[in-house]
């Protein structure tokens, strides 16, 4: 699986992040975690807000922080 | 139902200033100090401002922030780009329409830099662009019910509807200005994909809204604390007229130098308020406090930052000058017609 943080580094992103992090954890599924950083991309996907959640491609959030309980249960639809 | 509110809020307040007088007047017997300074009336107007003021500002941003927030789920600014990009509103009224959507549109200041980028690369005009990145931010939803605390709604719309005048005035001058060189070329390059707008359920805003408001809360309660504080000491020490003198209307300057003093004032913005509140009532006029709350929300430094990533230096100058021109001119305006 493979998840991307999208977010030009600000605080909400770094959170963003750790939640991931923790998700990923508690699920116990074997992803890697990456962060997309280059303005660039960020909007090739189309996003306006940051951060946004992108898992296999497919955005699943953006704009906010969603809960490690709402990112398990993305992780689990996948 | 306000009635209520305020009976409560005044019930509260006599009982947690009389607490905590009780409490002083004990650490003070304690350590054998003088406790005359509690039976004075300007330690009470102080101590009655500081809890009434807090609670009411709490309460109200609370609400409010909540509110807000359902509305803004409503307009998430892919939507609003999909709005402005498909040519129905050009000219005068594209600005006019910009303005008003950037009211309702939610984004921070770190997602500036994709929202220009993504409004230009739909093909919005840069003058309609920049009526919304001007109004976004200016109207700014912690401000807005902190006029409405302090100072009633007449203020609070008021500040609304200058914010909005600014905007589509600045939008409108950088449309004809032809300054679309001066937007950094790799904008112009940026292939931009579609993104699904997903549409939250009720649950879904509501739980969002919550959210919000604990997150905002968060963030500036220290700000509105030290500011109400600040306030209930002028409030209770510094003489009415105080600044009549010298931030009064016979000094043309006066607005000026607020617009000035306000611009790296950004993150205390919320702090700010209850303290412009005293600065009225010393005698300093509302056009001259308005020109300060909009320098301080409009034109700060961390947002500058965060523009000159998409504007080349010459469009930010002119930016920051047109904003600058305008917000001067709202608070003299302000100044002649409000008594």
């Amino acid at each position: 699986m493979n998840i991307k943080i999208l977010g030009s580094g600000c605080s909400n992103c770094k959170k963003l992040q750790a939640v991931t992090e923790e998700a990923v954890k508690d699920a116990g599924v074997d992803a890697t975690i990456e962060k997309v950083e280059d303005i660039k991309k960020i909007m090739a996907y189309g996003v306006m807000r940051t951060p946004a959640l992108v898992i296999n491609e497919k955005i699943k959030a953006f704009g906010r922080i969603p809960t490690k309980d709402e990112i398990k249960k993305y992780i689990k639809e996948v | 139902m306000f009635a209520a509110i305020d009976w409560v809020l005044k019930e509260l307040t006599y009982y947690l200033s009389y607490g905590l007088t009780v409490l002083i007047r004990w650490v003070l017997d304690l350590v054998g100090a003088n406790s005359s300074i509690l039976e004075s009336s300007q330690y009470k107007g102080a101590v009655n401002f500081f809890f009434y003021d807090t609670m009411k500002i709490f309460l109200m941003l609370s609400v409010i922030i909540f509110i807000v927030s359902i509305i803004r789920s409503f307009f998430p600014p892919e939507r609003t780009k999909k709005l402005l990009g498909e040519g129905k509103a050009r000219g005068f009224l594209g600005n006019i329409f910009a303005a008003l959507l950037g009211i309702v549109t939610p984004f921070c200041s770190c997602s500036a830099v994709p929202v220009f980028i993504g409004f230009v690369e739909s093909g919005i005009p840069l003058g309609v662009t920049f009526s919304f990145l001007i109004s976004s931010p200016m109207v700014n939803e912690v401000a807005l019910v902190m006029l409405w605390g302090l100072f009633g709604w007449q203020i609070a719309l008021l500040y609304i509807a200058t914010g909005v005048i600014v905007a589509i005035i600045a939008g409108i001058i950088i449309g004809k200005l032809k300054m679309e060189e001066y937007v950094e070329e790799y904008v112009y390059n940026m292939k931009m994909g579609e993104a699904e707008i997903e549409n939250p359920t009720w649950k879904q805003r509501f739980g969002d809204a919550r959210h919000y408001v604990a997150e905002i809360l968060k963030k500036i309660w220290p700000y509105v604390i030290i500011g109400i504080a600040i306030g209930a000491v002028m409030h209770g020490w510094a003489p009415a007229g105080l600044l009549a003198k010298y931030a009064g209307k016979e000094n043309p300057f006066a607005v000026f130098v607020a617009v000035l003093i306000g611009i790296p004032l950004y993150s205390n913005a919320a702090g700010t308020i209850p303290i412009v509140k005293e600065l009225t009532r010393l005698g300093m006029p509302m056009g001259t406090a308005l020109s300060f709350m909009m320098s301080v929300t409009a034109l700060s430094l961390p947002e500058m930052i965060i523009l000159r990533k998409v504007l080349k230096p010459k469009l930010l100058a002119v930016f920051i000058g047109i904003m600058a021109v305008t917000i001067v001119i709202i608070g003299y305006l302000f100044n002649l017609i409000i008594p």
